[in-house]
C-alpha cells in the first residue's frame, strides 16, 4: 500500500490506529510487546538515531486522540527512499500503533494521524531504508489528570 | 545595570525606618512619581509590557513567594530565588521601597509603610507619560494575558470590565489564557470588537489544525520594523477545562515558532518579539532553541524580576503580577540588530502615582454595579492571607478549611493558582478580597471519595507538572494545596517517586491506599461538576467563624530542593 496522507485520508487511518490499540489497561509501568515488534520490524539490527523526526504534543491535551506527524529525511528517489515507518507506543497495553507504506512516488516521507495514549510513555518511530538500514526517534508524552495550571 | 542603580536611588529615598506612625507619611514623601518613571532613555523603540493582571482594576496587596523552588539546570537561577537572596542578588537593600514589591521578606510590616500596588489608573498614568515623552511612534504596548480573569467583576461580566478599561491603555496586541475559559463563543466575540490583535502562533482548530487566530503582527515603530508575535498558554487545555474550547487545540509547537519567526524575518522585521505565555522556564528553554528572537516577554509563572535575563542574543522580561508592575525596555535596533537596551521593572506604588483621572472613572464605572457586594464584610482575619507559592498559601489552607467544615470532608484538595491579592493581619475580609482568590468560570466544589491511592496519583501528577526537569512539560502553576492531609516531597526525584509519607492529618496515620476518604475540592476540569460554587463555600465558613487565624502550614515537607 503506498499513500501520500492527506489530512482527510488521515481521519481513516486514525480509526485503524484505534482499532489496533482497544484491549485492556494494564499498570503504566508493565512493559508491552514495543521492543519485540521493532525487533521484528529490523529482523534483529539496531536503528540509527536520526532523519526521523517525530512531532507529538509534550503533554497530550486528550489522551484519547492525540495528533502525530512523522517525517523522514530522504530522497525520496528509486534510488533512496524510505519504504516503511512503524510507529510503536511502549506504554499502551499493545505497543504497536501504525506502520506507513511508501514508495518513491510518495514523493516525501510524511505522515500524520492521530493516536490513543493511555498513559505517559514513549512514542517511537522505527524507519526502513530501501537500502535495507534503519533510522529512529521517540518522543516522550505527558498524559496527565490536569487542573492546576495557574 | 541600570535597573539595579536605579532601584538603589529608590531604596536610598525609603530605606531610613521610623516609628510606625510617621513612616508610611515619611515614606511617601520620599518616593515620588518621578523617582519611579526616572528613565534614561535609550535607541529607538520602547516596549511597555504588563501580564497576568488577573482581573485586578485597583490597587492591592500582594506577597511575592517564599518558595519558589527550580529544578534541573535551573535550579537556583532567577526567578527560582526570593527573600534575602533575591535582595542580594539584585543588590536590593532590605526593607526598601523596592524589596517590598519583589519580595516576601518583612511583607507584613512593609506593607503598612508603603501600601498597596497597582490599580490600572496608575498604569495609565506611566504608560501616558512615557507615550508621552517617547513619542507614540516608539511606543509599542502588550499586554501578556490573564487578562480578562479573576475578580468578581470580571466573572460577572464575562470579562467585560477588564476589556473595557484595557481598550484605554491602548494596547497594540496580546495572547491569553484564562481568557479561554469565557468558552470559545465569549471570546471570539470580544475579540471582534477588541480594535488591536489578539495573537497566538500556537492554536490550531482540533478538526484540520488550522489556525485560530493572528500568529503575528508587524509595526513600524521609530523607523523600526518589529514583528511581535503571540504565543498563548500552552497547556490552557489541560490545566484548564478542555470542554470550554473543545475545538481549540494548543501546545508548545516549538517549530511553529520557529517558522513564524522566519516569516517575520521574511516579511522584513527588524525587531522580533514574543509576546508569551508559556511561562518563564519553557521561555528560557525556548530562547535556547530557536533562533532570530530579540525579546521574550514572558508571562505565565508571575515572576518579577528587575532585570532582563540573556539567553543567547534573547532578552528575556518578566513583568509580574496582579497589576503590580510595568515593564519598560528601551531599544537600540539598528541594521536588524539589538545594539543595546535599558531596562527597568516600575512598580506602581498606588499612594506615590497619581492615577490617570480618565482611567480612574473608567474604573468606578466598571466596579459601580458591585461596589456594595465587592465591599461588604465576610468576617476579620488575624493573620496574613496570601496564596503564591509552591506549595500551601494561608489563603488555600483557609479555603481548605472551609471545604472541610462546609462539605464536611475528610480530606480537601485546592488547585496552586499563582493569582489572589493578599489580606492582611487584623483586617476585615470582604467579597471582594474572597472572589480574588476564587473567581472562576468553573467553580463548583465537588464532594466525592478518592482511594488513598488516588490521592497519591493526584499529587504525583501535580508535582512532575511543577517540577519535571524538562520545563516543556511543565503546566506553570503551583502544586495542588491539601487539607488535612500531609506528605513529604523531594523534588528532584522523578513521577511516582516524589510524594511520601502522606498522612491523614485527623488521626495522624498513614494514609491507607485502598481506603476511601471523603475529598471536597473545587475548579475541577471534568465538565459536570457538582457543588455550590467556591467563593459561596469560603463565605460560609468565614462568616461562621467570624475571625480566622491561618497558622504557618507544617504538614507538606520538601526534601531535594
Amino acid at each position: 500500500m503506498t499513500l501520500i496522507f492527506n489530512r482527510r485520508q488521515v481521519l481513516a487511518y486514525s480509526a485503524a490506529a484505534a482499532a489496533v490499540l482497544s484491549g485492556t489497561i494494564k499498570p503504566a509501568a508493565a512493559a508491552n510487546d514495543s521492543a519485540e515488534l521493532i525487533k521484528k520490524f529490523t529482523g534483529g539490527k539496531t536503528p540509527q538515531q536520526g532523519r526521523v523526526k517525530l512531532d507529538l504534543p509534550e503533554i497530550a491535551e486528550n489522551g484519547n486522540t492525540v495528533p502525530m506527524t512523522v517525517v523522514v529525511e530522504s530522497p525520496m528517489t528509486e534510488q533512496s527512499y524510505v519504504s516503511d515507518v512503524m510507529v510503536v507506543a511502549d506504554g499502551n497495553p499493545n505497543g504497536g500503533v501504525v506502520t506507513f507504506h511508501f514508495s518513491p512516488a510518495s514523493g516525501v516521507a510524511e505522515a500524520n494521524t492521530r493516536i490513543r495514549l493511555a498513559t505517559s510513555q514513549d512514542i517511537i518511530a522505527v524507519a526502513k531504508m530501501n537500502d535495507g538500514s534503519f533510522f529512529m526517534a521517540s518522543k516522550p508524552v505527558k498524559v496527565t489528570i490536569g487542573g492546576c495550571g495557574g | 545595570m541600570f535597573s539595579r542603580r536605579d532601584f538603589l536611588q529608590l531604596a536610598a529615598a525609603t530605606a531610613a525606618v521610623l516609628p510606625q506612625t510617621s513612616v508610611r507619611a515619611f515614606a511617601q514623601q520620599r518616593l515620588t512619581q518621578a523617582d519611579l518613571l526616572k528613565f534614561n532613555a535609550l535607541g529607538n523603540v520602547t516596549l511597555m509590557h504588563i501580564a497576568d493582571v488577573h482581573g485586578t482594576l485597583t490597587p492591592v496587596y500582594f506577597r511575592e513567594p517564599s518558595v519558589n523552588l527550580g529544578v534541573g539546570d535551573v535550579k537556583g537561577l532567577p526567578p527560582h530565588i526570593n527573600g534575602k537572596t533575591f535582595l542580594t542578588r539584585y543588590g536590593i537593600p532590605e526593607k526598601s521601597a523596592a524589596a517590598y514589591a519583589l519580595t516576601f521578606e518583612d511583607f507584613e510590616a512593609l506593607a503598612k509603610t508603603y501600601g498597596r500596588i497597582g490599580g490600572l489608573d496608575r498604569a495609565a498614568a506611566v504608560l501616558k507619560a512615557v507615550r508621552s515623552e517617547r513619542g507614540e511612534d516608539k511606543v509599542l504596548f502588550l499586554d501578556g494575558g490573564d487578562t480578562w480573569q479573576g475578580s468578581l467583576g470580571a466573572n460577572r461580566s464575562k470579562g467585560q470590565d477588564m476589556v473595557d478599561c484595557f481598550k484605554l491603555l491602548k494596547p497594540d496586541a496580546m495572547t491569553g489564557h484564562w481568557e479561554f475559559t469565557y468558552g470559545e463563543k465569549r471570546v471570539k466575540e470580544i475579540i471582534d470588537g477588541l480594535g488591536f490583535p489578539f495573537l497566538a502562533l500556537n492554536i490550531r482548530d482540533t478538526e484540520w489544525q488550522e489556525p485560530v487566530f493572528e500568529a503575528f503582527k508587524l509595526f513600524d515603530k521609530g523607523g523600526v520594523k518589529v514583528a511581535v508575535l503571540g504565543q498563548a498558554f500552552p497547556y490552557t487545555p489541560v490545566a484548564n477545562p478542555r470542554w470550554l474550547m473543545p475545538k481549540w487545540s494548543f501546545g508548545i509547537r516549538e517549530d511553529e515558532v520557529r517558522a513564524t519567526v522566519d516569516k517575520a524575518r521574511k516579511a522584513g522585521a527588524q525587531l522580533v518579539v514574543l509576546l508569551s505565555h508559556n511561562g518563564f522556564d519553557v521561555d528560557r528553554k525556548l530562547a535556547a532553541r530557536v533562533a532570530g528572537i530579540d525579546v521574550i516577554l514572558t508571562s505565565h509563572t508571575h515572576d518579577a524580576l528587575p532585570e532582563a535575563v540573556k539567553v543567547g542574543k534573547t532578552l528575556l522580561i518578566a513583568s509580574g503580577s496582579q497589576g503590580k508592575f510595568i515593564s519598560r525596555l528601551d531599544l537600540d535596533v539598528r541594521d536588524g540588530a539589538v545594539k543595546d537596551f535599558r531596562y527597568k521593572l516600575i512598580p506602581l506604588f498606588a499612594d506615590v502615582i497619581q492615577p490617570d483621572p480618565e482611567m480612574k472613572a473608567a474604573i468606578e464605572k466598571a466596579r459601580a454595579p458591585y461596589a456594595t457586594e465587592l465591599a461588604r464584610v465576610v468576617g476579620r482575619t488575624d493573620s496574613l492571607l496570601y496564596r503564591r507559592g509552591n506549595f500551601n498559601g494561608t489563603f488555600d489552607d483557609l479555603i481548605c478549611s472551609a471545604l472541610i467544615k462546609e462539605r464536611d470532608a475528610e480530606i480537601a484538595l485546592s488547585p496552586g493558582f499563582r493569582w489572589g491579592a493578599s489580606v492582611l493581619p487584623n483586617s476585615a475580609i470582604t467579597v471582594e478580597d474572597i472572589h480574588s482568590a476564587t473567581a472562576i468560570t468553573y467553580p463548583n466544589a465537588y464532594r466525592m471519595t478518592m482511594s488513598g491511592e488516588r490521592l497519591k496519583e493526584i499529587l504525583e501528577d501535580v508535582a512532575d507538572n511543577l517540577f519535571n526537569p524538562d520545563p516543556y512539560y511543565q503546566q506553570g502553576g503551583d502544586m495542588v494545596r491539601c487539607g488535612g492531609l500531609g506528605y513529604t516531597i523531594d523534588i528532584a526525584k522523578p513521577q511516582g517517586q516524589r510524594i511520601s509519607g502522606m498522612t491523614f492529618l485527623k488521626t495522624g496515620k498513614a494514609i491507607e491506599p485502598k481506603r476511601d476518604y471523603t475529598v471536597a475540592g473545587w475548579a475541577s476540569v471534568n465538565e459536570g461538576t457538582e457543588g455550590p460554587p467556591i467563593w459561596d463555600v469560603v463565605e460560609r465558613y468565614i462568616a461562621r467563624e467570624k475571625v480566622v487565624m491561618v497558622a504557618p502550614n507544617t504538614s507538606v515537607k520538601i526534601v531535594g530542593a
